[in-house]
């Protein structure tokens, strides 16, 4: 049988393929970091354009009869620009440490433009298999990207980015391995791949329809970090380096939420989501509470925020606006605390400790500036006006679709976490202790161009997302 | 539901933008600037916003018909002197939308007032902590954060409003303040942004039953099931329980403002406590009328509550800026005593004693703030004899005290004696009683502000002072305090002249 492929519809995922190819040749060609990097970015760009440029369309392909593998909706276009978006701001904040030589320029530049690609193919996907076979071409170089690290002679050789990696590895395969047996019960019962065919209507085998469902929710709520599956995230964060965190945070976990929105409100899992939202948001907000190393601060602050993510998808099809909305605001202001840490700290270092930020607001104010509007953002208050209008989504779509006890939680769960973004944010204007901030005379550290270029972008977009959410809202419409 | 269209003057409207873009402009400045020339430039933008505020008053056009309480549908129950409004957030059924009425007049003018006083005493004195020009920029935030939640007509843009004074404040208290601000600072976030999430909870399951964020469409509770209300009202009173703040909810209270440097006590006093009081009536009797007339004895046995307990806790005080902060819960029980009443006289007299806690205590705290910059100490024994080492200090904290102790004649008697007024018209045995007992809390009042300036003023001088006299830009930053607690004590109609009739509006539907 031959198929006609609509190769228009395919062109994001061509774009973002050809980004890998054409950065593995410029490697072998040049060898010229400068080069890779910026054949990486440009590749990452012509992505996000060209999934801009499709996102107009409502066109399908790799069809069987009514039912496509590959489906262009608005939604998906935002989501693949985000990736590519995402992934050219991770590329522009690793310049300083590819520039130092921690981690090899070629060899980093494609695995994140491969990871891109998978990331893009989440959105687009119309059955199983491709949403799953995405999800794992998003993951796969991540795995090497966490563990990815060079030592100059004279550093002190650490393993913890090695075991990071390891673990990250360990669980994520045990979760792809579930998922994949979720889809294949749900196969088995009901004969159904494709999204568009699935139903909440359990079928000739109820139970098995049920067990496939949950276990399909399951194994895709471990790639965001979900409680109680979610022990794999402080320790890999923490392992990483800065900008692969940063990666880890944003597009990885964007990648496991769009999964889910795409098969939770085609399935009865309500209850289980909901579940998986309350635990979620109330261990990563308390667990938070006690940290002191800024990067495990940021990682469980990130699993509770995939608590509010999920919370809305419990009202099933109703909430997945919301969802993806909310997604969309967490993972710019997520991307701009990460970048304003690489911003903080010398090329190729870790997060260290909270104590070690003491006084930075006097060193580099304008990083400083950034990194509170990201934290108040991630509260849910003003001047992160994103952010509130985040939680805002959140709420409404939860009392509109009648689950006002989530609300509630969700709305507790805000007041706790602000006792830790409050923490994280003021630690920069404090002095060393007893020493007011404005008596310290730290000389300015400079921000590498590329890191100061890609957090202006972010902070922009920050700030008209803030002033208008609405570009947001249609743009998903 | 939201038919109308209404038609006010280009210039009122960009008067009405203007007053959030001038201060919000003028922080961003005002932070790029150096020290110095910043906090000059922040008090010319305050004194530029205080000048704006002024004319709205003359948008109210009589021939217009500025009130008009119906019953049908497409027509508001209230509309304002004017307003504008445009579509902001679709998605979320958010429209910017401003305006303002009697209600919010009197305290646009007061914010507008207190900021610019309070950028005028930050060009001199700043306290330690952080640069001038950074606090100066975080009083222009906060009064943009202030306006806007007096401005706004659209319930979720008041809430967004009233969710940008909390981080403000908070950078205030942890900033500038005393050395145990961070604790007061944490503690003032925490409690003020549990009260806003309630706000969110209540604001979404208003407009969710109502399909519409419009506060002239929702006053009177048009079309909002008996549930609905009692469900958004027990919201929103928590809500406004804490901003305002209402007894047992004002711990946070007491410690930041002790903590908090002087402007940042006069502000919160002055005005971010009145978006509690405010929101109760604009928003809590508003939109849930039938709420309001459910849980109005609760409010009130705890409004009388809190009168007592902060008068008995203020005579156990020692310390001078505690004492006042615990004098604020009493004075804001007897506010939210005038709205539990639901009546005209108690709804007005609320807004006089909003207007009155707001002229006075912000001079208190002022008062309090110099006295402790001088004697380096707030503790009632170590400030005795004061009358003798600064005289004219000492007069000025005579006549804050007796204005808000209630003395006829002065800004603070009006609203206090209506609100037990209003209470005994109530009637019933419930109502009745509680007028008794807080006319009681209004004795207790008058023992502890007599004892505070026993202690303070006479009495055998403790320590000299650095500087006992009052400087020109602390003259500059009271007087106009003084004169108005003077002048709204003599002529209390000044506060109420346009607010009888949204006020009768509200009350109104509750019959």
């Amino acid at each position: 049988m031959i198929q006609s492929v609509n190769h228009v519809a395919l062109l994001p995922l061509y774009a973002a393929a050809g980004t890998a190819i054409l950065v593995l040749v410029m490697e072998l060609a040049t060898g010229r970091r400068g080069a890779v990097l910026g054949s990486a970015m440009a590749g990452g760009l012509v992505t996000a354009v060209c999934a801009f440029g499709v996102s107009g369309r409502t066109a399908s392909t790799f069809c069987t009869g009514a039912a496509c593998s590959w489906v262009l909706s608005p939604s998906a276009g935002v989501v693949a620009a985000l990736f590519a978006g995402l992934t050219v701001g991770v590329l522009a904040l690793s310049a300083p440490a590819l520039r130092v030589g921690t981690a090899p320029a070629g060899e980093f530049c494609f695995l994140l433009a491969c990871a891109m690609t998978g990331g893009v193919v989440i959105g687009y996907a119309g059955d199983l298999i491709t949403l799953i076979v995405g999800l794992e071409t998003l993951t796969l170089p991540l795995y090497v990207l966490v563990g990815l690290r060079r030592f100059a002679p004279r550093d002190r050789v650490t393993t913890e980015g090695t075991s990071a990696a390891v673990t990250f590895f360990l669980v994520s395969v045990i979760s792809t391995a579930i998922a994949l047996l979720g889809a294949a019960l749900l196969y088995a019962s009901t004969g159904a791949l494709h999204l568009s065919l699935l139903s909440t209507d359990r079928g000739l085998f109820g139970e098995l329809t049920s067990v496939g469902a949950a276990l399909l929710v399951i194994g895709l709520a471990f790639k965001v970090a979900a409680v109680p599956l979610h022990a794999w995230a402080p320790a890999t964060y923490d392992g990483a380096p800065l900008p692969v965190a940063a990666y880890l945070s944003t597009a990885s976990k964007l990648g496991g939420v769009v999964a889910l929105a795409l098969v939770v409100p085609r399935l009865d899992t309500g209850p289980l989501v909901a579940v998986l939202a309350v635990l979620t948001m109330t261990v990563g907000n308390l667990v938070a509470l006690r940290q002191t190393r800024m990067v495990r601060l940021l990682a469980w602050s990130s699993i509770a925020q995939a608590g509010y993510i999920l919370a809305p998808l419990a009202a099933g099809a109703a909430g997945v606006g919301a969802a993806l909305a909310y997604a969309g605001f967490f993972v710019v202001l997520e991307f701009i605390a990460f970048g304003t840490l690489v911003a903080l700290r010398p090329p190729g270092a870790d997060g260290g400790d909270l104590a070690s930020y003491r006084g930075t607001a006097r060193r580099s104010p304008w990083p400083a500036a950034a990194f509170v509007l990201a934290l108040a953002g991630l509260a849910g208050l003003p001047p992160g006006l994103a952010g509130l209008f985040a939680k805002v989504t959140v709420v409404d779509s939860l009392i509109g679709s009648g689950w006002g006890w989530l609300a509630g939680v969700v709305a507790v769960n805000a007041v706790i976490a602000l006792a830790y973004y409050v923490r994280a944010a003021a630690v920069l204007y404090s002095g060393p202790v007893g020493v007011p901030v404005a008596d310290l005379r730290p000389p300015r550290l400079p921000v590498p161009r590329p890191v100061a270029t890609v957090l202006v972008a972010a902070v922009a977009v920050a700030l008209l997302l803030g002033f208008a959410p609405q570009a947001l809202f249609s743009a998903l419409a | 539901m939201t038919s109308y269209t209404f038609v006010f003057p280009l210039w009122s409207q960009v008067l009405l933008v203007a007053l959030l873009a001038v201060p919000a402009a003028g922080a961003v400045l005002v932070a790029l600037l150096p020290d110095r020339p910043g906090r000059i430039t922040a008090a010319v933008v305050a004194a530029v916003t205080f000048a704006l505020t002024i004319p709205l008053g003359f948008a109210r056009t009589s021939d217009f018909g500025w009130f008009a309480y119906t019953t049908s549908i497409d027509g508001p129950p209230v509309v304002p002197w004017t307003g504008l409004r445009v579509s902001w957030v679709p998605a979320l059924e958010v429209d910017f939308h401003l305006g303002v009425d009697g209600l919010s007049y009197p305290l646009i003018v007061l914010t507008g007032l207190l900021t610019l006083l309070c950028c005028l005493y930050t060009v001199r004195t700043v306290p330690p902590g952080g640069s001038g020009r950074s606090l100066a920029a975080l009083l222009l935030v906060l009064e943009v954060g202030i306006l806007g939640t007096f401005l706004a007509l659209d319930l979720v843009l008041f809430f967004v409003f009233f969710e940008v004074v909390l981080l403000p404040m908070y950078a205030v208290i942890a900033g500038w303040g005393g050395p145990d601000r961070r604790r007061a600072a944490r503690k003032f976030v925490l409690y003020t942004l549990f009260g806003s999430v309630l706000l969110l909870l209540g604001v979404f399951t208003v407009v969710v039953a109502a399909e519409t964020a419009d506060l002239m469409a929702l006053a009177g509770g048009l079309g909002l099931s008996r549930t609905t209300q009692y469900v958004a009202f027990a919201l929103f009173a928590v809500a406004f329980a804490v901003k305002a703040p209402l007894w047992p909810l004002h711990t946070w209270l007491p410690d930041a403002h002790t903590e908090a440097p002087t402007v940042g006590s006069v502000i919160l006093a002055g005005v971010l406590l009145k978006m509690g009081t405010y929101g109760l009536i604009r928003v809590g009797v508003g939109v849930a009328p039938e709420g309001a007339a459910w849980a109005a004895p609760v409010l009130g046995v705890l409004a009388v509550a809190a009168i007592i307990i902060g008068s008995l806790v203020c005579l156990r005080q020692t310390e001078l800026k505690r004492l006042i902060a615990y004098s604020s819960v009493g004075h804001m029980g007897f506010v939210l005593l005038g709205i539990a009443t639901l009546t005209v006289t108690g709804v007005q007299a609320a807004l006089l004693g909003n207007i009155a806690h707001g002229v006075i205590t912000g001079l208190l705290f002022f008062l309090a703030g110099a006295i402790k910059d001088r004697a380096h100490t707030g503790d009632l024994a170590g400030l005795g004899g004061l009358r003798e080492s600064a005289p004219r200090l000492a007069g000025l904290l005579g006549f804050a005290a007796l204005a808000s102790l209630g003395l006829p004649g002065l800004a603070g008697f009006w609203g206090e004696a209506f609100a037990v007024v209003a209470a005994v018209e109530r009637g019933g045995p419930l109502w009745t009683t509680l007028a008794v007992i807080a006319a009681v809390g209004g004795a207790l009042t008058a023992a502890y502000f007599l004892r505070l300036l026993r202690r303070v003023t006479h009495g055998p001088a403790v320590a000299d002072l650095p500087h006992p006299g009052v400087t020109r830009v602390e003259w500059a930053a009271w007087s106009p305090l003084i004169l108005l607690a003077l002048l709204i004590g003599l002529f209390p109609a000044l506060v109420l002249a346009g607010a009888t009739d949204p006020v009768t509006a509200l009350t109104e539907a509750l019959r």
